[in-house]
């Protein structure tokens, strides 16, 4: 066997109220149709690690996007950007929807698509995830990693720019969903998966939700302390189980 | 976890980063995941100036132990200093 050959480039995408942004895209070079995937980052912004993933994905037979989601606060380095999005308290669910619509079409516009279109995010991008799952039904799977503020306890952290809890619009979530969790980590806390399950299991959707042990947050991330090898390792096998069942053409 | 806190200290001074000295009138202060360091979290500071529209910012990314290290030293240099100047 050999392993999969795959190009990877910057390239412009069109996002919420079509503005022209940037995004990372990789996919297989063999000839053929490919699965789709968005990539969405979190809230200190489109680092490294992220582009990793993308790679990976690719690596695995994917055709792979991730939109910078902070592109409008640009130019600049993506941590700088990052940097400023935080102290301008994040950027609108409204448009990261946007973005991932954005996202999503470019995929499917591309003469290697099968298709199918999953999307996955980590951390704040979990919450995304959860938030584009119930958004936007052209989407064929998705992966919600560790997704803190799905359920929002203090509505006092409810504003313009995240003005609903995503567990809130569970109802219109219509595809498979896959959630991984840690059970140490502080947000979400283990209670709060428990009860985001039990409004998934109630409303009768389709999703399947794995808890690891001696693992917090963000613990397929590499470059952290918080890696758990093994925990990401069968983590990330769940990851392409699930979109080799639910992402073939 | 990724939070949005951030608390916001005016300050009033001059920051040299990747284009030279520039005023600065605010730090943004943050403990969350750190964009470089290999930690889980970090106190982030960023030396911005709003006034001139924080399109550049000096950043630093500590541990918890060694944010309030330098907490304790600032504290410290200052106390030290300003004596010393006083006296003089």
């Amino acid at each position: 066997m050999s392993y999969e050959g795959l190009v990877a480039e910057t390239v412009a995408f069109a996002g919420h109220n079509n503005d022209r942004g940037e995004a990372y895209y990789a996919r297989p070079t063999r000839a053929g149709k490919f699965p789709g995937v968005v990539v969405i980052h979190h809230l200190p912004g489109w680092d490294e690690w992220i582009i990793e993933v993308v790679r990976k994905f690719a690596h695995h037979g994917y055709a792979c996007i991730s939109p910078h989601l902070y592109f409008r606060d640009g130019p600049g380095s993506p941590d700088d950007v990052g940097a400023r999005v935080r102290a301008a308290g994040g950027v609108p669910d409204e448009q990261v929807v946007g973005d991932a619509k954005g996202a999503i079409a470019y995929l499917r516009a591309q003469p290697n698509a099968n298709g199918k279109v999953g999307l996955i995010g980590f951390c704040s991008g979990g919450r995304h995830a959860y938030l584009c799952a119930c958004r936007l039904p052209e989407i064929d799977a998705v992966v919600d990693c560790w997704g803190g503020n799905v359920i929002v306890d203090d509505k006092s952290l409810l504003n313009a720019k995240r003005p609903i809890a995503p567990i809130d619009l569970t109802e219109n979530l219509r595809m498979p969903l896959l959630g991984l969790f840690g059970n140490d980590d502080q947000n979400p806390t283990a209670d709060q998966v428990n009860r985001t399950e039990a409004v998934l299991k109630r409303l009768g959707k389709t999703y399947e939700f794995h808890r690891y042990d001696k693992a917090g947050h963000a613990f397929f991330n590499t470059t952290r302390e918080a890696y758990r090898p093994e925990q990401a390792a069968d983590g990330w096998s769940k990851v392409f189980a699930f979109y080799r069942k639910t992402l073939a053409a | 976890m990724c939070s949005y806190i951030v608390e916001k200290a005016h300050v009033s001074g001059s920051a040299k980063g990747a284009n030279g000295w520039m005023r600065i009138d605010t730090a943004n202060v943050y403990f969350d995941h750190p964009y470089h360091a290999p930690l889980d979290h970090a106190l982030a500071i960023d030396f911005v100036c709003e006034a001139d529209g924080a399109r550049e910012r000096v950043a630093v990314e500590l541990s918890a132990a060694s944010a309030r290290e330098l907490v304790s030293k600032i504290m410290v240099a200052l106390a030290i200093g300003e004596n010393a100047h006083a006296a003089a």
